[in-house]
């Protein structure tokens, strides 16, 4: 019976022009719509290329460029903090709810769904939303502050240069933290009662459990948090775009810069610059995850 | 005689439990044993502030849904007049729901949304499937390097990818049709689906697929008769998720739409906006109708839903 089999795998039969169809139509396509354009966007961040005539050589002028553009300054730096901001209080209370609701708890299901809801949501959506909410005018967070306030207090939010971004990341991180929860509630499941028992058992208390048993063997689903956490973080686009109205200003990030310098602006090249610059802050990240992924992949 | 081998064995035959699809999609609830029932006699008050801390979050949680909800069930002149947070109200109406949808262009772009979403996500699972199967069941050279080529891609940032691919569509002449987002959505999460796929793949018991060969089934049989029907849960998992991704995404169709006729329901929400400027009634309406797939989705599949979470959290 091996021997059919194995000859089953030899010269041009019927099987194995299947299998290489199967292989090779979805490369094609994935070459043509994914790879593709990866390097095209590295080859054309060297060039300067209005998206429409051909793109002409123009070496490193674009990244010295970007190397003295403020906006790009701003663009990474609002970045950064968006990325501080996921590591801080998604993660620390999407754990904190995950441990909550992991004990045996009524109504556990109603917390989670409620907080894990924004995840199905479009960003779109989530955007309008915060701007009906953080209306400077009519807005349910003004009113009540001009209520408790005496009219005194009235902060322009999304309309302040100073509080646009920390008003679209409220909108991001209670997206974030309903995600965060979800993970760590799985591993939280995957882990054995027994361990924890144990623990108990000698005497460790609440916190010192949670420190020294839980925390520790949580440890593959941080790494997870973590590296979705700088993805996302990285990848921020919708939210900013929707809600200052395609205009950032202070709230600019990478990819809404990259976006209006190219597709707006007719600065493909520039815009190119950027991507690769987003690309390769992300490419440590990738590496990381890939080489961790082929380990696991060497032990099945 | 193979015929009927193949197709008797996926019934016969429970999906591989092991996987991390299958364990994943559990609904999600407490169960820690006899530590918590001891330390609950210890520390009510402590509970009592757990159920106040939680209820209190959840509520929260819900503020922006709610307050949307009440504002687009309201007038407009109701609003203006007593202002859009007096209680009670003074009106209901869906009449900015059905403005929404007839005035706003809204059953337009439900339909440009379906039209484009549904034929990615079958040609996706195809493809992604194929693949899958080949490297789950197949030693060849480079496979490897295959392997890498999708996992990699999975995790590269779409804004790498956005200025050639609107270029090439442009090149192509299906710039501003729903071609080009059928052909962006199918292919950029094929590293996503394969990976997903070959996981699940990986652990079908090799002797089912053996037994099918030796009996005479083709690699297409085998892939077609028993890997896909076996692979149902991960697929329902990856529609699942696929189809609230793709329904929500906003930046492929600015992107590479232009013209409103086919604008998908994120890009038309955009459009909402400017067209009703100040009218936040019909604003929250039309960002209600938008949310409305994704949420009967969340109520209806949600084992599916938080099951692809846990399988795409490595994306």
């Amino acid at each position: 019976m091996q021997p059919a089999r194995r000859s089953r795998k030899r010269g041009w039969s019927l099987d194995r022009i299947t299998l290489i169809l199967f292989v090779a139509v979805p490369l094609f396509f994935y070459m043509i719509w994914v790879w593709g354009p990866t390097a095209a966007t590295i080859a054309l961040s060297f060039t300067h290329f209005d998206g429409i005539t051909s793109p002409t050589f123009n070496g490193l002028t674009n990244y010295v460029r970007l190397a003295q553009d403020p906006q790009f300054h701003q663009a990474l730096f609002n970045n950064l903090i968006w990325l501080f901001a996921f590591l801080t209080l998604p993660l620390a209370g999407g754990l904190a709810l995950a441990v909550a609701l992991d004990r045996k708890i009524r109504f556990s299901r109603f917390y989670q769904s409620a907080i894990y809801l924004p995840m199905v949501l479009a960003l779109p959506v989530i955007a309008l939303m915060f701007q009906w909410f953080f209306l400077p005018s009519d807005g349910l967070v003004n009113t009540i502050l001009h209520a408790l306030s005496n009219n005194r207090l009235s902060p322009g939010w999304l309309a302040d240069p100073h509080l646009a971004l920390s008003t679209i990341l409220i909108a991001a991180i209670w997206r974030q933290v309903g995600y965060v929860m979800i993970l760590y509630l799985a591993g939280l499941k995957g882990i054995d009662p027994a361990m924890r028992e144990a623990a108990y058992i000698d005497g460790a208390g609440e916190w010192k459990l949670f420190r020294n048993v839980t925390f520790p063997l949580l440890r593959p689903v941080t790494i997870i948090v973590l590296v979705i956490s700088v993805i996302e973080a990285l990848r921020a686009f919708d939210l900013v775009w929707v809600m200052t109205g395609q205009e950032p200003g202070y709230a600019e990030v990478l990819a809404t810069l990259m976006y209006r310098e190219a597709i707006h602006n007719y600065e493909a090249g520039y815009g190119s610059a950027v991507a690769v610059a987003l690309f390769l802050i992300s490419l440590g990240f990738i590496i990381t995850y890939l080489i961790r992924q082929l380990r696991t992949e060497e032990e099945l | 005689m193979a015929r009927d081998t193949i197709s008797a064995a996926p019934g016969g035959i429970a999906a591989p439990a092991s996987q991390p699809t299958t364990t994943a999609s559990q609904p999600v609830t407490g169960a820690v044993t006899g530590v918590t029932t001891r330390r609950r006699k210890r520390a009510s008050i402590g509970r009592i502030a757990l159920y106040t801390i939680l209820t209190i979050t959840a509520l929260v949680w819900l503020i922006p849904l709610v307050t949307s909800l009440y504002t687009a069930i309201r007038t407009f002149g109701d609003t203006t007049q007593y202002g859009p947070w007096s209680f009670p109200p003074h009106s209901f109406t869906l009449a900015n729901f059905s403005q929404a949808w007839v005035q706003g262009d809204f059953s337009q772009y439900f339909l440009n949304t379906f039209l484009v979403v549904i034929p990615s996500i079958v040609l996706m699972l195809l493809g992604s499937s194929m693949t899958a199967y080949v490297l789950a069941r197949h030693e060849f050279r480079g496979r490897k390097f295959l392997y890498v080529t999708y996992v990699a891609g999975m995790l590269l940032p779409y804004q790498v990818l956005i200025i050639p691919v609107y270029w090439l569509s442009n090149q192509l002449n299906i710039y501003n049709t729903p071609l080009a987002l059928i052909a962006i959505f199918t292919t950029f999460e094929f590293g996503f689906c394969t990976f997903v796929l070959y996981g699940f793949m990986r652990g079908i018991p090799k002797e089912l697929t053996d037994a099918a060969f030796v009996d005479g089934a083709s690699a297409f049989q085998v892939w077609w008769r028993i890997i896909l029907p076996l692979c149902m849960p991960a697929l329902a998992t990856l529609a699942t998720l696929e189809f609230t991704w793709k329904w929500n995404d906003y930046l492929w169709p600015i992107t590479l739409i232009s013209d409103s006729r086919w604008f998908t329901v994120t890009a038309g929400l955009g459009q909402l906006q400017g067209e009703f400027v100040n009218n936040w009634n019909e604003i929250t309406a039309g960002a209600l109708l938008v949310a409305i797939p994704t949420l009967i989705i969340y109520v209806a599949l949600q084992r599916y839903f938080i099951g692809g979470l846990l399988v795409g959290s490595n994306k």
